[in-house]
């Protein structure tokens, strides 16, 4: 029996975000927490999948495309179905709506230029494993870096998407208002962060591992990792 | 005929998609003087070089395998523009 969660970070060639959030699970957290290489296919020990940032297989095609089709892939999207936690974070996310684990896709950055700087996001809900300790509308400052961060979906499914409050993060300004100028990157409904409808699966651009230790000057993005231990802790335990 | 054939698929993004590096090209060519230019939209040309029993058979993979990895649905299109003979055999 598990006495805490048990947390998976894949890597694939080309990520560079596996140690920084390996570093919050393990040492933070104190999860029990490893590293998954993209050729495993068995990922039965465990409670929590993490899909870092970086560019896997260099984004080469697109970014995601590639990775989507890797043998651990496979193993992860049936994790999902069967009710699984996954959060992808940057590459993370673009592999997750190339995988069809989540609706829509993340284009080009409107302005064409590759964004590394912080921005501010709001917590649109409090009701879920991700964001369960972070107190409603929470406005979060946490560094994006992306060049392929542009969210785009059809009308029909943002219209579901929002219909079903699974948009979990936007980007706002300093005070929390959704403003054009606070959106870095040009995505439809300011979507920063996105929940399946399930509510298993979510993918978000910011990265909260980059915000989660004192020591690098802010601490927005620790309350992601508080929730998933608030609300996953418990149901390992009971396993 | 069996033999080898290069299959020339283009990927676009789907018109209702903005295409900022079309924009930013065409902003470009309006500067050096082409004040006649209307649009610029980018996309990317892929060969794929295989072997079939046959043309019809080569294009039929080479769509396959754009719907399932070169294209996105979700923002692109893509169409096959000629499927070439390399190498016929019999």
């Amino acid at each position: 029996m598990a006495d805490t969660l048990r947390v998976g970070v894949v890597v694939f060639p080309g990520s560079n975000c596996d140690h920084d959030v390996y570093y919050v699970c393990k040492h933070q957290m104190g999860w029990r927490t490893r590293f998954i290489w993209h050729k495993e296919t068995d990922l039965r020990d465990l409670d929590l999948i993490i899909l870092p940032g970086g560019f896997s297989y260099g984004d080469y095609l697109r970014s995601g495309a590639i990775a989507r089709f890797s043998p651990v892939m496979h193993a992860v999207t049936r994790f999902a179905r069967k009710g699984g936690y996954v959060l992808g974070i940057c590459n993370g996310f673009q592999i997750l709506t190339e995988a069809g684990l989540l609706p829509g896709a993340l284009l080009r950055n409107a302005s064409l230029r590759f964004i590394c700087r912080d921005v501010f996001v709001r917590v649109e809900r409090t009701d879920t494993a991700f964001t369960s300790a972070y107190s409603p509308g929470a406005v979060l400052r946490i560094p994006i870096a992306h060049g392929e961060g542009n969210y785009t979906a059809d009308a029909d499914t943002l219209r579901r998407l929002e219909e079903s409050g699974q948009v979990i993060f936007r980007y706002v300004t300093a005070d929390g208002r959704l403003d054009p100028e606070a959106n870095p990157n040009g995505s439809m409904h300011h979507i920063a962060g996105l929940l399946n409808d399930r509510g298993n699966v979510l993918g978000m651009m910011p990265h909260p591992e980059r915000a989660a230790d004192p020591v690098l000057g802010r601490t927005d993005g620790l309350g992601l990792f508080a929730s998933l231990a608030e609300s996953l802790v418990g149901a390992a335990l009971k396993r | 005929m069996s033999g080898m054939y290069r299959v020339h698929v283009r990927v676009r993004l789907r018109p209702s998609i903005l295409d900022p590096q079309g924009k930013a090209t065409r902003q470009a060519l309006r500067q050096l003087g082409y004040e006649a230019l209307e649009e610029v939209r980018i996309g990317k040309w892929i060969e794929l070089t295989l072997r079939a029993p046959d043309p019809a058979e080569a294009e039929r993979l080479a769509e396959e395998a754009a719907r399932k990895l070169l294209a996105n649905p979700v923002m692109e299109d893509f169409d096959i523009l000629a499927v070439e003979t390399i190498e016929a055999v019999g």
